[in-house]
This record gives C-alpha cells, sequence and structure tokens, in this order.
C-alpha cells in the first residue's frame, strides 16, 4: 500500500506538480473563501476567461504568457466596474458581456495561428504535470504574497466583505480594499490556471471554499478546512491522473467536487445556511 | 410647507455650551437632485435624540450624509467644532438591520469584535484588552452567553442588539442608529433603549432614527422632525404639536393625554387618503 502512494511522487515531474498544486491549491482555497462568500463565482469564471486572449497574444509574441494572462485578467476586473457604470447594465450582464467578448478574442487569435498550437489547449485544461521548477519558484513566490496580504489584511477584508457600509463608516477605504482583493482574486486565478486551466479554474476557487464553508462556523476555521479540501483534491487527482491515466487538472476538479457531496452528506444537520 | 416651524431651534449666538454635533445648511443626495436641504441644528453632548419623518423624508440620507457615505452637495458636519469626518473614530453609526449577511461564517464575538478594528489599527491584531472590551460591550446588551454563537443562528432582536453591542466596542463620542427598534420585539426595544439611555447618562450624543412616535415622546431629549427640509427641533413637549406632525408626516395626528403621559394617535377622521401608521 505505502508503495502505491509513494511510487508516483518518485519521479521528479510528479514532485513539482505536487508542490505545485499544493501551492496553487492553497491560494485558490484561502482567496477562494471571499468568493464564495460574495457571491464572485461568476465573476472568477469570467476573469478566467478573460485571460485567453492574453495567453493567446503572449505565445503569438513569445513573450511572458503569465504577465499576458494577468494584464487581460485585470484589465477586465476593472472593466465590469467601468462599464456598468457606463452602461448602466447589471454586473452581471456587463460581465456576460466582457466574459464571452475575451474568450472569443483569444479564440480568433488562436485560430490564426499557423501551425502547432495544443500548447495553449494546456491552458484552456491545465497541465501541472508540466510545471517547470522556474515556474514552481514565481507560483511559489506569489502565493506566498497572496497569503501573506491575506494575513496581513485580514481583519479589514472581513470587515469589508460582511458589512461594507459600515467598514466605509469606520473611514475605512472601501474602494481601495475592493480593488485589493480583485487584484487577489485575479493573481490568484492566472496562478491557478496553470494546474487546471482557464475553463475548470473556477471550480478551484469555489469547491474546496464551499466545503469548507459546509465544515465551519467561522471565517479562519473556513479557510483552514477549505486549504485542507484543496490539498486532499490536489493530492488525489494527481494519484488518480497517474494510476488511470487521465487528464491531471480534471481529475482534481473530480475529486474536489466529489468531496464536496462527500461532506455535504456525512455534515451534521445543524449547519444551516446559504451560499 | 416653505417656512421652518416657530418652534426651530437653531444654533444661536445665546447658546454657550459646545456642540457634539454640528450640522450647517446641509443638503444631500444620491443623484444630482438633493434629498435633503438646507439642514441645520446642533446637538450637545449627553442627549438622545429622535429623527422622525415619513418613509422619503430623508432620515438614512441625513446619517449618510453626516457619515461622509454619500457625497455632501453643500454644508458642514463638525463634530466638536471640527470636521467630523477627519474623527472618524468619534463617529459610531448602526444601520438598518438587513438579512443579507446572515449566512456570513462569524460569531457574535467576532462582530463585536469589528467595532475595536480601528483601534487596534493596520497589521495588528486584537490582544486582551479588545477582548475585554468586547466581552464588556457584549454584557451591556444582555449577549454575553451567546458570545460564540453564529450570527446567522440569532433571532433579528439578537442580532440588531450585537450591532449595538459592536458600536458600544468602538465607544464613540456620537452614535447613529438608523431604526434600531423597529421590527424587534418589545422587550428587545427596552433593552435597547436602556442601552442608549444609558450612553447618554455618560455624556454621549445618540441619535435615533425612528418610527415610533409614543417611544421618543417617552424617553427622547430632543426631536428632530424631518421631511426632505428641517420642519422642527427641540423637545417633545414643545415639538409634538398636531400643527408640526400635521407638517412633517402630512397626515394628521392627536396628541392625547393619558395619565401623565402624553400619546401620539392617529386621527381617522380626517384622513383624505389612505390611512398610513408611522
Amino acid at each position: 500500500m505505502l508503495e502505491l502512494l509513494l511510487t508516483p511522487f518518485e519521479l521528479e515531474f510528479m514532485q513539482r506538480a505536487l508542490l505545485g498544486g499544493i501551492l496553487v491549491g492553497l491560494a485558490c482555497a484561502i482567496v477562494g473563501c471571499y468568493v464564495v462568500l460574495r457571491g464572485l463565482a461568476f465573476v472568477g469564471d469570467a476573469l478566467a476567461h478573460a485571460a485567453f486572449p492574453g495567453v493567446v497574444i503572449a505565445y503569438m509574441f513569445k513573450g511572458n504568457i503569465f504577465l499576458g494572462a494577468l494584464i487581460f485578467t485585470l484589465a477586465t476586473a476593472l472593466g465590469i466596474g467601468f462599464v456598468s457604470r457606463r452602461a448602466r447594465t447589471s454586473y452581471d450582464t456587463t460581465i456576460g458581456i466582457l466574459f464571452a467578448g475575451a474568450f472569443a478574442l483569444g479564440v480568433l487569435l488562436m485560430s490564426t495561428i499557423q501551425g502547432y498550437t495544443v500548447d495553449l489547449f494546456s491552458f484552456l485544461f491545465g497541465n501541472i504535470l508540466g510545471i517547470s521548477t522556474g515556474d514552481l519558484w514565481v507560483v511559489g513566490i506569489l502565493v506566498v504574497g497572496i497569503l501573506v496580504t491575506v494575513g496581513l489584511c485580514y481583519k479589514e477584508l472581513l470587515l469589508l466583505s460582511f458589512d461594507p457600509t459600515v467598514a466605509a463608516a469606520m473611514g475605512y477605504p472601501v474602494v481601495l480594499l475592493d480593488h485589493l482583493l480583485m487584484a487577489l482574486i485575479a493573481l490568484t486565478i492566472v496562478i491557478g490556471i496553470q494546474a487546471v486551466g482557464i475553463v475548470l479554474v473556477v471550480a478551484l476557487l469555489v469547491t474546496p471554499s464551499a466545503t469548507g464553508y459546509l465544515l465551519a462556523e467561522r471565517f479562519l476555521p473556513m479557510m483552514l478546512w477549505s486549504a485542507l479540501a484543496a490539498v486532499l483534491a490536489i493530492l488525489l487527482g494527481l494519484y488518480l491522473s497517474f494510476y488511470v491515466n487521465v487528464a491531471s487538472g480534471a481529475a482534481i476538479v473530480v475529486v474536489s467536487t466529489l468531496l464536496f457531496f462527500l461532506v455535504l452528506a456525512v455534515r451534521r444537520r445543524d449547519h444551516a445556511g446559504s451560499l | 410647507m416653505s417656512q421652518p416651524s416657530a418652534i426651530s431651534h437653531q444654533p444661536s449666538a445665546e447658546f454657550a455650551g459646545h456642540y457634539c454635533l454640528e450640522v450647517r445648511d446641509l443638503s444631500a443626495g444620491y443623484g444630482a437632485a438633493p434629498i435633503i436641504e438646507g439642514i441645520t441644528f446642533g446637538i450637545p453632548p449627553g442627549q438622545i435624540v429622535g429623527v422622525i419623518g415619513p418613509n422619503g423624508a430623508g432620515k438614512s440620507t441625513l446619517f449618510k450624509a453626516i457619515l461622509g457615505l454619500i457625497p455632501r452637495h453643500r454644508g458642514q458636519i463638525l463634530l466638536h467644532e471640527a470636521d467630523a469626518l477627519a474623527q472618524r473614530a468619534h463617529l459610531g453609526y448602526v444601520p438598518q438591520l438587513d438579512a443579507t449577511n446572515r449566512p456570513f461564517p462569524v460569531s457574535v464575538e467576532d462582530v463585536v469584535m469589528m467595532g475595536r478594528y480601528r483601534r487596534i489599527g493596520w497589521l495588528r491584531r486584537p490582544g486582551a484588552k479588545d477582548a475585554a472590551a468586547v466581552r464588556a460591550a457584549l454584557e451591556k446588551v444582555d449577549l454575553l452567553p451567546q458570545a460564540s454563537t453564529r450570527i446567522r443562528e440569532l433571532s433579528g432582536g439578537q442580532q440588531q442588539r450585537v450591532l449595538l453591542a459592536r458600536v458600544l466596542a468602538q465607544d464613540p463620542h456620537l452614535l447613529l442608529l438608523d431604526e434600531p427598534v423597529s421590527g424587534v420585539d418589545a422587550t428587545t426595544q427596552h433593552a435597547i433603549l436602556a442601552v442608549l439611555e444609558a450612553l447618554r447618562d455618560a455624556g454621549k450624543t445618540v441619535v435615533v432614527a425612528t418610527h415610533d412616535l409614543n417611544c421618543v415622546i417617552d424617553r427622547f431629549d430632543q426631536v428632530l422632525c424631518l421631511n426632505r427640509r428641517l420642519i422642527a427641533y427641540g423637545p417633545p413637549a414643545e415639538v409634538f404639536s398636531e400643527a408640526v406632525l400635521q407638517e412633517t408626516y402630512g397626515s394628521h395626528f392627536m396628541v392625547v393625554r393619558v395619565g401623565d403621559r402624553r400619546i401620539v394617535v392617529t386621527d381617522e377622521h380626517q384622513h383624505s387618503h389612505a390611512h398610513r401608521t408611522p
């Protein structure tokens, strides 16, 4: 039995995948708590898809793909507020417009590339097994940065999420704090794309945190349970990918989803509430 | 409806003491057109003031303007004779209770601790003094046994008391409460008002927007009648005349004496349109 558990991680690429996956999972779980409690799942999905044209353009011009993704994601995050105010449309509508438009732009650009574009598909569906040591360093530093920021601004972000009106009355710069949170979400999404790809990163942002929500009564425990759920999903997903020979990103998300339903089925009745 | 009532209490040169809150010629609203205009009044420390008026009169707008949550079109807001928005630690706000944040995973203690955040400061964590202040605040609203309970498991009245405890933990000089006793049971109402009276006795200034005219006439020091502009401001004994209430609400009230108390009732017979309970 022990052999089965250890064999995959004798391989270097699996070690990197595990480490990268855990780092990504931690960031997604922690930041995902805000996404889940503030109803930002649709925005998260939109930001992930909006990264695609940035990825394609960077790929076409041999630029830094991560940076390309981040620029488009951040621009979309800001754009949602801007366009909503101008067009007087609801956030829901504006998000829909930018989401689909940006993604279609990416597909359009991709269709102009002559030749080999399989690499780009890995951005759509994830390629944690292909993560390099260099990538690991970047991801590691960014994840530490995200977690430290959340830790330093823990109580302010909690108040902002729970009661933005009173936060403003107390004198907190709520608009700036909101931008900070959106920037953290955007960064987490771009990192998460490495593991599970654009199409599925919203799952990594939502499902482990939703699982944490089922298990916790207070915010910090919710974050810790979410982190545990994410790490477990990464680990089991990687085993599944290795032994059953299926796509790693999808395996992680499927495991994460099953874990959510398992917890839902066995948790105690008194955890009432709505998400 | 164009002249302020004769008994409106404007800040004047004869007033010797200092005002805790002073509002001068305030106009504010959410868009281009102001909802409230020309609001001027001053409240000395150690008072409970009721703000009354019909729906849409601008009671919430007034509070939000004082707190800087909406832009002012004109006017000044002074706390202890200096700009109020530079002294936010001393502005306490209890907004109207709404159910939208019920599912948040926070305990009663967590919510009350939020009142201490400014005092704690950025980057630092709550300490023993903060924990003690939170416990003291919960004791005052009689919720200490529920300190670890999730906020979503409490009743509406209990949640209201938690928000009150939060502002007690903040310990500001001026408290603005937007309908703190609407929609809660009578026992909770009494409990909340008792806490507010204790704050008044300790020298704080408490301003309460409310629909409950009988509560105001009974227990408040001053009343501010608002209907987009200041109709009257003064002690209930002076302000609660049928003429002022008519002008404020646009419908007819009677002030009835029962023993040594006065009670406000709507006068059914003189209504020309649908009855509306304040």
